[in-house]
């Protein structure tokens, strides 16, 4: 069901008093659930689940040809898409218009971050590289897929193992893992994702906020030694944020990028471990 | 303003008596076989084998077998009470979203009051939620009444959408579960048969209300659910 009038009204007049439907405060983020070893077939997966809304992502390893103008530089592909059973608004066939955005999102603030060290992916220069394949799916949705997929992304990424790679025959021997992992450096990007209702922002909305959300901000963020970095930046909805608004998100950013990053470390290190 | 359907009772005695024969199954699994057994809610027979037609836990009292569905769609049935929100508006009525595959109209006649043909919009808008009941069930579509008492819009408050399945447990036994929401947060509460439960009072006490209804949703098959609510709704007071 699309947004009913009243919970609309009843945002606005909870978030007056600084206060969320469901108890939270603004800047208050869902329960994160980090799962792993989803896939038994894909170099590495995750399964994110942020309060309700939960992510299954896999990464696959293939061995392609580099772009010519980044001839001795690994590829990425980034892909995302809603299932039908994730939320009644989803239906099948090809990407939408959100899945795409999500999608292009995560994707640049991977690449921006420099977390993945292409150089490194480099099999032989000019002719073959490895490349990245990242599918993510959506199946439920109850807002903020945005950085739940980003979080997805991320964690698949640091449990990916390269399948075996036959040099013979130039090949690459899928269902046989390696114990590689991917040369990730210590750049960990984070996707968060603002929503502005009336005046007031928040972050982490459920699918009554996002819907009732006027505007929204996303923000990929790394950390180099406590040294936060923005590395890029997507707009969405049709009014404006003030400047005194974005110095309240970038706060807000830093805040929430040290409680989701201890989160990840504390769940990753317990599988690889 | 309870609803309270044959049905709510119905399941909520059946607890009681059968305890024990309960087995989780699921769609085409055979539940018994033998000519001893006949086919009760959400099962069928083949040959002689009773087979379940819905996710759910099975139960054999007697001889007939049947399925208490814990997933799946509402299934709209006539003089179900249902809340759902103003999708369009015609000449005629309202199109209303009640959930589950069919679409719902509510025409302008089945108003127990006069509205102006041309300002329909004024009695509800698109957005706006209604508590309406189900007049009867076509092969279109549904057809809704608010001609009977506590019908009409919702107004303030919150909407919460929540398993249709549970409902009866929601409402509790003649209305048990509901009335003691009701009591402890000092809300107004009504259950649409679609899952859709409409909470009104002070916002913390909506907010509770909220947390009480979702904790029986999931605790619904569990024993000692009263009390687990009873110490939810004490404990924080």
């Amino acid at each position: 069901m699309k947004l009913p009038n009243i919970n609309k009204k009843r945002i606005l007049t909870l978030l007056r008093d600084g206060k969320r439907l469901d108890g939270r405060k603004p800047f208050e983020l869902r329960d994160i659930s980090i799962e792993t070893g989803v896939s038994i077939n894909a170099e590495g997966t995750s399964r994110v689940k942020i309060g309700k809304t939960e992510v299954v992502v896999g990464v696959k390893m293939d061995v392609q040809e580099p772009y010519p103008d980044h001839e001795n530089e690994g590829t990425m592909i980034t892909s995302m898409e809603f299932s039908p059973a994730a939320g009644e608004r989803w239906e099948g066939g090809p990407p939408g218009m959100d899945s795409i955005e999500i999608a292009r999102v995560v994707d640049r603030g991977i690449r921006e971050s420099g977390f993945i060290d292409w150089k490194k992916l480099c099999i032989k220069e000019g002719e073959k590289v490895w490349s990245v394949l990242i599918d993510i799916y959506c199946i439920n949705d109850d807002g903020n897929a945005m950085d739940a997929s980003a979080l997805g992304a991320i964690a698949a990424l640091k449990l990916a193992r390269f399948p075996v790679y036959d040099e013979k025959e130039e090949k690459v021997k899928f269902g046989e893992f390696t114990d590689k992992p991917l040369p990730l450096t210590e750049k960990l990007p984070l996707t968060l994702t603002f929503h502005k209702i009336g005046d007031k922002l928040i972050i982490d909305p459920n699918r009554d906020e996002e819907d009732s959300g006027e505007a929204r901000i996303t923000i990929a963020v790394s950390s180099v030694k406590k040294e936060k970095m923005i590395n890029a930046m997507q707009k969405g909805g049709i009014t404006p944020f003030t400047i005194e608004e974005m110095e309240k998100i970038i706060e807000e950013t830093e805040k929430a990028y040290d409680k989701i990053f201890a989160e990840i470390e504390k769940k990753i290190k317990h599988v690889t471990k | 303003m309870t609803p309270k359907t044959e049905e709510t009772e119905d399941t909520e005695m059946e607890i009681k008596e059968t305890k024990c024969e309960r087995k989780l199954v699921i769609p085409g699994e055979t539940i018994a076989s033998g000519e001893d057994y006949l086919p009760g809610d959400f099962t069928r027979k083949e040959g002689s084998e009773v087979i379940a037609n819905r996710y759910g836990l099975a139960e054999i009292s007697g001889r007939v077998v049947k399925i208490i569905p814990i997933s799946g769609v509402f299934e709209p049935r006539r003089g179900n009470n249902v809340i759902g929100r103003v999708e369009d508006i015609n000449f005629s009525g309202w199109m209303i979203d009640i959930g589950g595959p069919y679409s719902s109209f509510l025409p302008l006649m089945e108003c127990p009051r006069f509205i102006n043909r041309n300002n329909i919009a004024e009695f509800a808008n698109i957005g706006d939620v209604i508590h309406a009941k189900i007049l009867g069930v076509k092969k279109g579509g549904v057809d809704l009444t608010l001609k009977s008492r506590g019908l009409g819009p919702l107004e303030n408050g919150r909407l919460i959408k929540i398993n249709p399945n549970k409902v009866p447990r929601v409402i509790g036994k003649e209305g048990s579960m509901i009335n003691l929401i009701k009591d402890n947060t000092k809300t107004e509460i009504t259950v649409g048969q679609n899952g859709f439960v409409w909470v009104k009072g002070e916002l913390d006490g909506e907010e509770k209300a909220e947390k009480a209804i979702s904790l029986i949703v999931e605790e619904s098959s569990n024993s000692g659910l009263t009390e687990k609510i009873e110490k939810f709704l004490g404990g924080k007071k």
